[in-house]
């Protein structure tokens, strides 16, 4: 498998990440080496084997993910605008994303 | 300096009234200060900890009963949310970030008595084995600091050992507890996945993250692990199963538990000197009448591929809520998809975009199945090696790292060959289980080694136990 340039540029724009021409080519070519090292997962025949989906066991959470639907109060709402780069509380400000 | 405190050593000159719970705050800051070149600290929460202490000291004056960890002065890992107190997860994308809540392990810490004297230093969003992926600087080991500590959580291990702390909080998702703890020669423990609520802690992986202590003894470590485990409804992932008190089980008898040794841990790629100290380590478990049994555990040598396929993965997915909106970092731009590419391209420093691209690469159309799907398949397998091996053996005993601690910029250029220092810590990692460092013996002069004990899940007892046991046998010093 070989990982082009272009192919590690699709994928940071799928991650949103500017990367610039020097990372493309380390990441690239890095990459390459990771998936090749990956790809002795095929020395493994898993046509039979289920994907592990969870760490946990049903009996283990049984109790645990289920709760009353009950409302309860948020802690400290209008502190956390305080940590927002353009908040106008309650709103966060972003450029502009509708063109008329 | 002055020898290292202990939680048991507090609590007797606290009640005795040798020592105020202020001035053992005062008296850690002043070692904090004298060891800065060490760069184990990120933020020093100096006001919280003495309001700590006050309480403390007026619960002593008032000749009260005193918390479990009354005036214990302890370091959290900058993965941790602290109220009021600068959690950067050592990336510059959160470099001015003050959460308004505390994670349930610190909030837990602190009403047992832990005085919180500050924030540890890591690997950027604890991703890297060597804490030189810290955009605020590595950590140098207290034991040579040319070498690194080890990663992710570098700080919390070099903090304990260099009595900077008596006990520190650290996180764990492919071996950034114990393999650090290996490398700073002090006992290390990740306890079951589910064992510690992880609300507030800022997530990396999260199949695979979990919280846990650091100590200068395996009491201590037992001490901190009985208040920070257990159920805790804002995690959805901590079971209900019930809390032993590790401490009170500590000196159970190990004669006659089953201990396997699995021949794929004693391979190639192991240091000489390293693996004279494991079997030395080995045969203090076999003078404590334990019974050695040899056993195979088939797929851990395809662990390394399996885990850099779903932290990756699940880093990608975590990590996208860093885009300059809510919290941290904003870089402007006219339009909000390049605000976000810019923000991320400026914020995350270079191993978090690698495993960023190599986690989207890995979920994206087309290879999905090829990589993601396979590697969760591989990991029921390996999860499948502990369950059979628990039928025959009580405890699994190997070693923590296949190396001692590294120069520093040793391994920076070769990501590949950095993520195989984790070979013997992310199989316990995938499959869930808990797992402990204790020191086992020096090379190469004064390079510490740490021995590894993994118990069933749920197994934390039994594996505090074994290590209790080799510590008191002189495993420190074998």
């Amino acid at each position: 498998m070989k990982i082009s340039r272009e192919d590690v540029l699709r994928v940071a724009e799928l991650a949103y990440l500017d990367l610039s021409e020097d990372e493309l080519a380390t990441y690239g070519k890095q990459l390459n080496e990771i998936l090749d090292y990956i790809g002795k997962l095929n020395e493994l025949d898993t046509a039979n084997v289920e994907p592990m989906a969870q760490v946990l066991t049903d009996d283990q959470t049984a109790d645990a993910t289920l709760r009353e639907d009950v409302e309860k109060s948020c802690h400290g709402a209008s502190e956390l605008f305080l940590q927002a780069p353009d908040a106008e509380p309650p709103y966060f400000r972003v450029p502009k994303v509708i063109e008329r | 300096m002055a020898e290292n405190w202990t939680i048991e050593s507090v609590k007797s000159a606290l009640a005795a009234k040798k020592i105020s719970a202020r001035e053992l705050a005062v008296e850690h800051y002043a070692r904090i200060a004298s060891r800065r070149a060490l760069n184990a600290y990120l933020a020093l929460s100096e006001e919280r900890a003495y309001e700590q202490a006050d309480r403390i000291d007026a619960m002593v004056a008032e000749g009260k009963p005193l918390p479990a960890l009354a005036g214990v002065p302890v370091a959290i890992k900058d993965v941790l949310s602290t109220r009021g107190v600068r959690t950067t997860c050592g990336s510059k994308i959160l470099e001015k970030y003050v959460p308004p809540y505390d994670a349930t392990a610190v909030a837990r810490l602190e009403s047992a008595g832990a005085v919180i004297l500050g924030k540890t230093n890591c690997d950027e969003f604890a991703m890297g084995s060597s804490n030189e992926n810290s955009a605020y600087g590595p950590v140098l080991n207290p034991e040579a600091t040319d070498r690194i500590p080890g990663g992710s959580s570098g700080g919390s291990a070099a903090a304990v050992a260099a009595g900077l702390a008596v006990a520190s909080l650290g996180t764990d998702t492919g071996g950034s507890i114990r393999q650090p703890g290996a490398m700073c020669g002090v006992p290390a423990m990740m306890g079951s996945y589910g064992r510690v609520s992880r609300y507030g802690l800022i997530a990396f992986a999260s199949s695979l993250d979990r919280i846990g202590p650091f100590a200068h003894n395996v009491k201590d470590v037992a001490s901190v692990l009985h208040v920070i485990a257990g159920r805790d409804p804002n995690d959805s992932t901590s079971t209900t199963a019930a809390v032993p008190d590790y401490v009170t089980e500590l000196d159970k008898p190990v004669a006659g538990l089953r201990i396997g040794i699995p021949k794929q841990y004693f391979g190639e790629g192991m240091d000489g000197e390293v693996r004279k100290k494991i079997e030395a380590g080995i045969e203090i478990l076999k003078k404590l009448g334990c019974k050695l049994i040899d056993i195979e555990m088939p797929h851990t040598d395809y662990a390394i591929a399996v885990y850099y396929i779903i932290a990756t993965a699940e880093a990608s997915s975590n990590l996208a809520r860093y885009d300059g909106v809510r919290y941290g970092l904003r870089v402007n731009d006219d339009s909000l998809l390049a605000m976000y590419r810019k923000t991320r391209g400026a914020g995350f420093g270079p191993e978090v975009k690698r495993r960023i691209v190599l986690g989207t690469y890995v979920l994206s159309a087309g290879y999905y199945d090829a990589y993601y799907l396979k590697g969760q398949k591989v990991r029921s397998l390996i999860a499948q090696d502990f369950r059979d091996a628990f039928t025959k053996v009580d405890a699994i005993v190997t070693p923590t790292s296949p190396v001692p601690a590294f120069k520093l910029g040793e391994r920076t250029n070769d990501p590949l060959q950095m993520y195989l220092a984790d070979i013997y810590t992310v199989t316990g990692s995938l499959a869930g289980v808990p797992g402990i460092s204790v020191p086992c013996g020096r090379v190469n002069g004064n390079l510490p080694v740490g021995l590894q004990i993994f118990g069933p899940a749920f197994g934390e007892a039994r594996v505090l136990q074994l290590a209790h046991a080799f510590e008191q046998a002189g495993g420190a010093t074998v």
